[in-house]
């Protein structure tokens, strides 16, 4: 393994990878921060050019995109609650609670922070076991994705405080009724699009986030213009800008960190997640970590809770290598493209990989530190200029944000219609917004929900339609006797209460 | 507002793409190509691919693409029928058959009148395609498809199906099409569908299921964990020469998933010919080649005429698969 460290390092130094990787990571954190725009797009258009390159220079180019765009994504999130990416949709959860409380700075730092550990500490685990992690990714069957969703359901309780429990459940219901229609996953009947082809593949993640998340608080925020509450705020400059954490920021986001890079790692492996479920998965158990005072917080700026998701999200990322480079199983359209790109090199991915090319292998996970050390020094300066977005008047700041709203939606589909469909969404998700109901659980109800959906009725086909699949194996019965815990300890606490 | 974007944006591609100038006049010198999805998928890939050698080799001065997605590529298929654009080519695949027969909602008219097919626009050539292939993982008992079908005669039930879409998809009828050439049911052999082909593989070499039914390309990044024991071409292909076909093991089953290009209805004889020719003799040069190297393609060239009748014969194959499958 020293001899495959060293034939990376040498290969990911060279200055035409190293000049690579800065590419990558700088493309990825403008396509990441646009919303709309994604890696996928990104990296598609980007193959034509590689070609050409050795294998592993392309290799190093798209994966910098990739992980250059979950680290950018959170910028967006946090500054304008309008994700840049899927993946960092949990980010702005927190993230824009707490630029809404002029530490913008110190939000987009604990980001890149929590990114760069992320990135680092889950390009380790690919060094030293990817391998061996092939095996998880294959361990998991549909039962067991199943109830991973089922898991990832129970953090809608990090929402449902402080009697917005019933509100928090409609929304739940609200996200998996609105993951259902369009084509079901399973025959090719189409469900609940009223006969209108428009909406026969579904209703997108992306255009459903920016609905509920970036337009309708730009709505809201024009609704309440003349709300006292919010015309008083003045955030100073040079608070929003400072990036300098103290301690107790400091102590809180470097106990997420570890926690999260597992799981958000383990997920990652999975080819049935990725880096969206795992972010979700992180900010929910994050919330069963922390003590009961700062469970409070959660939803409402936490530096937990904006730590988790950042670090998992960019774990995912790495881990979705495992499946790709050891397998050829792509987990993720972004990961479909870039093995397209590797046979297209003339590359076989497997575990044979290691002897075959074993400098395309090292080479990439040598550079995946070169490129996070790059994005930290990329985005950590710009920080107190970027927050600064947040100080430019209103009157300016809301017709943007609802112009990169639309655009975004636009560039994903071409299609007027996503645009209509995305306005519509957004007003009545303003109106739901006034009388006080909760946006995030609908979100996650809605990614899981499909899912859910899914892995449970294939796992109904293959077990011949008994539910014995719920028990019959050992790792669907522990993810679900602990959900079960989850939710039992839970109702035990407010029940004392 | 968006239509100077969209121009914006198909300006960029285009002088990305228009990396060589080229002199010489044609009568066709550039070509707008309409995609039905988003960028990085099959029909985008087939068109940015085709463009880009067809500029290359010097066939088009200029090549533009526009995605359009919408109705599984219903939305691109109706552009491309109301306006009926100029010099403009709509890449399609299989899916344009299955769906018409279907009637999947985005391939039927407003108002619901009828169904929209490859004859409500002009097939011009299919040009690239990918066969069908049957896999196993590398450890399974099964060492050809005739151990599959004597497993299967013995218990249905002992045979599951993966494959990256849903029921009555192309992934689906590939391996019903084994099954009834093999003298099965195909009605009673369990698929188990998901929701791309990366994760039926994943499905398959979980154990979830026994065998995978899906396309050659899907399975090509993997054949260090699959064993893919049958395919549905003629005769073996260059590509993977240890693969054998269903046809040398008894079971004649031929089927392409092809991907070619329509014009708008309308479009003149001689029009559709000549980006007909073009599309044929660019397979020929070096620009082709690497483009087609890069994406692992199959050249299954075939003409406009050649192209009307194949798709009447797999309109009426499927049709009546289907019918036997209960899907339609």
């Amino acid at each position: 393994m020293i001899e495959g460290i060293l034939i990376g390092l040498q290969t990911a130094l060279s200055f035409k990878n190293i000049l690579m990787v800065m590419m990558g990571c700088f493309f990825g954190t403008i396509i990441g921060m646009l919303p709309g725009l994604g890696p996928m797009t990104a990296i598609a258009l980007m193959i034509p050019i590689t070609y050409g390159f050795e294998p592993s220079t392309g290799l190093i180019l798209m994966a910098g995109v990739y992980y250059g765009a979950v680290f950018g994504g959170s910028t967006s999130s946090i500054l304008i609650n309008a994700p840049g990416v899927p993946g960092t949709v949990a980010t702005a959860f927190d993230g824009y609670p707490m630029a809404q409380q002029g530490k913008a700075g110190k939000a987009l730092a604990i980001a890149a922070y929590s990114s760069f550990a992320g990135g680092t500490i889950s390009a380790i685990f690919l060094l030293f076991a990817a391998p061996s992690l092939s095996k998880i990714s294959l361990a998991f069957r549909s039962p067991d994705y199943f109830a991973l969703m089922v898991l990832g359901l129970t953090a809608v309780s990090a929402f449902s405080s402080k009697g917005q429990f019933l509100k928090a459940m409609m929304m739940v219901i609200l996200g998996l009724m609105l993951a259902t229609v369009g084509q079901d996953s399973l025959s090719d009947i189409t469900r609940f699009t009223f006969n209108n082809m428009n909406l026969t593949d579904g209703i997108s993640f992306v255009l459903i986030v920016m609905a509920t998340f970036a337009m309708s608080e730009a709505l809201t925020i024009i609704l309440k213009a003349k709300d006292p509450s919010r015309a008083t705020e003045q955030i100073s400059l040079s608070q929003l800008g400072s990036i300098k954490l103290d301690k107790d920021e400091r102590n809180k986001m470097l106990k997420s960190i570890p926690r999260s890079s597992v799981l958000g790692f383990l997920i990652g492996v999975l080819p049935g997640a990725g880096a969206t479920i795992a972010s979700f998965l992180a900010y929910g158990m994050e919330r069963n970590y922390v003590n009961e005072e700062e469970k409070q917080k959660f939803g409402k700026g936490s530096v937990h809770g904006l730590a988790a998701p950042e670090t998992a999200n960019n774990a995912a990322c790495s881990g979705s290598f495992v499946p790709l480079l050891t397998l050829g199983i792509p987990g993720s359209g972004t990961t479909a493209v870039m093995l397209g790109a590797l046979l297209g090199f003339g590359i076989q991915p497997g575990p044979r990989l290691y002897m075959t090319n074993p400098e395309i292998f090292w080479s990439v996970i040598m550079s995946m530190y070169i490129g996070m050390v790059i994005l930290l020094i990329l985005n950590l300066p710009l920080i107190p200029y970027i927050a600064r977005v947040l100080a430019t008047p209103r009157n300016f700041l809301i017709p943007l944000i609802l112009f990169f709203s639309v655009t975004g939606i636009y560039l994903m589909s071409f299609n007027n219609f996503d645009i209509y469909l995305m306005i519509g969404i957004a007003v009545v998700a303003t109106f739901l917004r006034l009388y006080n109901f909760p946006m995030p659980p609908l979100i996650l109800a809605f990614v899981l929900g499909g899912l859910m959906e899914e892995n449970l009725r294939r796992s109904l086909l293959i077990s011949d339609g008994s539910f014995n699949f719920l028990w019959d194996r050992p790792l669907t019965a522990i993810i679900l006797v602990f959900t079960i815990s989850i939710i039992s300890w839970q109702a035990y606490k407010s029940f004392k209460k | 507002m968006f239509k100077t974007i969209k121009t914006i944006i198909s300006a960029l591609f285009a002088s990305i793409l228009l990396l060589s100038t080229t002199t010489g006049s044609f009568a066709i010198d550039k070509l707008h190509f309409v995609i039905g999805g988003g960028a990085g998928g099959g029909w985008d890939g087939t068109a940015r691919g085709t463009g880009e050698a067809l500029t290359k080799a010097g066939f088009l001065k200029s090549a533009s693409f526009e995605n359009m997605s919408g109705g599984g590529g219903g939305k691109a298929l109706a552009f491309m029928i109301n306006t009926k654009p100029e010099n403009t080519i709509l890449v399609q695949s299989t899916p344009l058959v299955l769906r018409s027969i279907t009637r999947h909602k985005g391939y039927v008219k407003d108002g619901g009148s009828g169904v929209i097919s490859y004859k409500d626009v002009v097939p011009i050539a299919g040009v690239i395609g990918d066969y069908g292939a049957i896999a196993v993982a590398k450890n399974s008992p099964f060492k050809n498809f005739k151990d599959v079908v004597a497993a299967y005669k013995k218990d249905p039930s002992s045979v599951k199906m993966a494959g990256g879409s849903v029921r009555g998809s192309m992934d689906h009828l590939i391996g019903a099409l084994a099954f009834q050439e093999a003298g099965a049911d195909p009605n009673k052999v369990i698929y188990v569908p998901y929701d791309a082909g990366g994760k039926a593989l994943a499905g398959l070499l979980s154990g979830e299921t026994q065998i995978l039914s899906t396309g050659l390309g899907e399975v090509m990044g993997a054949r260090d964990q699959v064993r893919i024991i049958g395919i549905t071409a003629p005769k073996r292909v260059s590509d993977a020469p240890e693969v054998p076909t269903l046809k040398e093991q008894g079971f004649d089953v031929q089927f392409v998933n092809w991907r070619g290009f329509f014009g708008p209805p309308g479009m003149s004889g001689s029009m559709k010919k000549e980006i007909a020719k073009m599309l044929g003799d660019v397979q020929k040069t070096p620009e082709w080649e690497a483009v087609r190297k890069r994406n692992a393609w199959v050249n299954i060239y075939n003409p406009d005429k050649k192209f009307v009748k194949f798709l009447e014969k797999q309109t009426e194959e499927m049709t009546a698969l289907m019918k036997k499958l209960g899907v339609i």
